[in-house]
């Protein structure tokens, strides 16, 4: 079991598309979705968790159907609605009165204090790293197993190494918990590792043509092999 | 794909309803918008990260501090902000070829690469690199040794991953500046070598 989004190792999938001069956004939507997303981050009305989170809610068929911004949409909705400062049926009958009159201009309002705010994030960052007193569970060699619990909300462990054995390779700082920053259930930070999984340990005895894989996992994440 | 005309499809009626449904509320900022897409259309891209490959190229020290600090080496040219400020840097060599993925979502270091390109966010490349890395790589046209070592990065955390390509042969005689040119955004993901288009 897992969500849409967590597809590393999924089969049948065909060629990878390499698009020549590819611009930035391939529309004005594109545009204007990824900036709303990225203003209303700014503004507190969701986090980054919740954000991913709404992305990983849709199901896997519309999932793998919609483009990428469409799927930004999606979760910008869900995320709003949440927030409770718009209302799925203000969307949906903005969107069809749009769609009989799409001359209509869209209003414009201007926060030039806000405005400098984000962009000075943007240039100068916002880092998950927090303050954490706890010690370190593991040390660089240590062999760990990632865990095989099922989690059906939002997680940054990805199922193909569930339940698989690595080696710790490189310790990083401690980050935000995306799970629990995910159910708005606060930051609580821990310790971040790069851990190390050989191919066959991964993806069984069909892995010769495969390689190793360095995923990067969180704390809770991993118990000692 | 290139750029399209489509005011009236779905997803450009349904942004613009939720765009002039919080303007009208008085939740978003016309102009943090506006803002926020040209800077990522026009001033944070993979020239960046070509400064920095360029300069750990003709500055060995510099590529060392870029080894043991990235984000520390990175700030040093000026570069930092969001999506980058924890980033790691994989040397390619003759014996290790690096490639970068993000399985779950899309994360990738924007201050140095700017926003991904498609390909990189598609379910086919997230899905398949991490259990055939050499496939997909041969399908992007970057055929490897078979004594190269293959490592493919999960960005499944905080860490943001940029791949120092190996230096082309035969550019002794350059510029840093010239050097630049050589640096391609697909060599610092690892499908690519530096000094290919």
């Amino acid at each position: 079991m897992a969500r849409a989004h967590d597809i590393g190792g999924l089969k049948g999938l065909g060629r990878v598309e390499m698009e020549q001069d590819e611009p930035v956004f391939h529309s004005e939507w594109e545009r204007r979705v990824f900036g709303i997303t990225m203003a209303t981050l700014g503004k507190g009305l969701f986090n980054i968790e919740q954000f991913r989170s709404g992305v990983e809610e849709i199901p896997i068929v519309p999932y793998l159907e919609s483009s990428y911004y469409e799927r930004w949409i999606a979760t910008l909705e869900r995320n709003l609605i949440r927030a409770g400062v718009v209302s799925e049926d203000e969307i949906d009958a903005r969107t069809t009165e749009l769609s009989h009159r799409p001359e209509t201009e869209v209003g414009r309002r201007e926060e030039p204090e806000f405005c400098e705010m984000l962009l000075g994030a943007i240039h100068g960052g916002m880092s998950p790293e927090r303050e954490l007193d706890a010690p370190k569970g593991f040390e660089i060699g240590d062999r760990v197993v990632a865990s095989g619990t099922e989690v059906l909300t939002h997680t940054r462990l990805p199922r193909y190494v569930r339940g698989k054995t690595g080696v710790v390779v490189r310790l990083d700082k401690a980050f935000v918990f995306p799970e629990s920053n995910a159910a708005g259930d606060g930051e609580n930070p821990e310790w971040c590792y790069c851990v190390r999984f050989e191919a066959e340990d991964v993806w069984g005895p069909n892995a010769e043509n495969a390689a190793p894989v360095y995923v990067d996992v969180w704390e809770s994440y991993l118990v000692a092999a | 794909m290139g750029e399209h005309d489509d005011t009236v499809n779905y997803p450009s009626l349904r942004t613009r309803a939720i765009e002039s449904l919080l303007v009208e509320k008085g939740i978003l900022a016309s102009d943090a918008v506006d803002r926020v897409v040209s800077t990522y259309e026009e001033d944070i891209g993979p020239l960046n990260g070509a400064r920095v490959v360029a300069r750990a190229w003709s500055d060995g020290e510099y590529k060392t501090r870029l080894l043991e600090n990235a984000t520390g080496a990175i700030a040093e040219l000026g570069i930092s902000g969001m999506q980058g400020e924890n980033m790691v840097a994989l040397e390619n060599t003759s014996e290790v070829h690096n490639v970068v993925v993000c399985t779950l979502c899309s994360c990738y270091p924007w201050p140095v690469l700017g926003l991904p390109p498609y390909w990189y966010k598609s379910p086919e490349y997230r899905a398949r690199v991490v259990v055939e890395p050499r496939a997909v790589l041969e399908e992007l046209g970057l055929e490897l040794d078979d004594s190269q070592e293959l490592r493919v990065w999960d960005s499944s955390a905080d860490i943001r991953y940029m791949v120092l390509p190996e230096r082309p042969a035969g550019t002794d005689d350059l510029s840093e500046e010239e050097l630049t040119e050589l640096v391609t955004r697909d060599s610092m993901i690892g499908v690519a070598r530096a000094g290919t288009s």
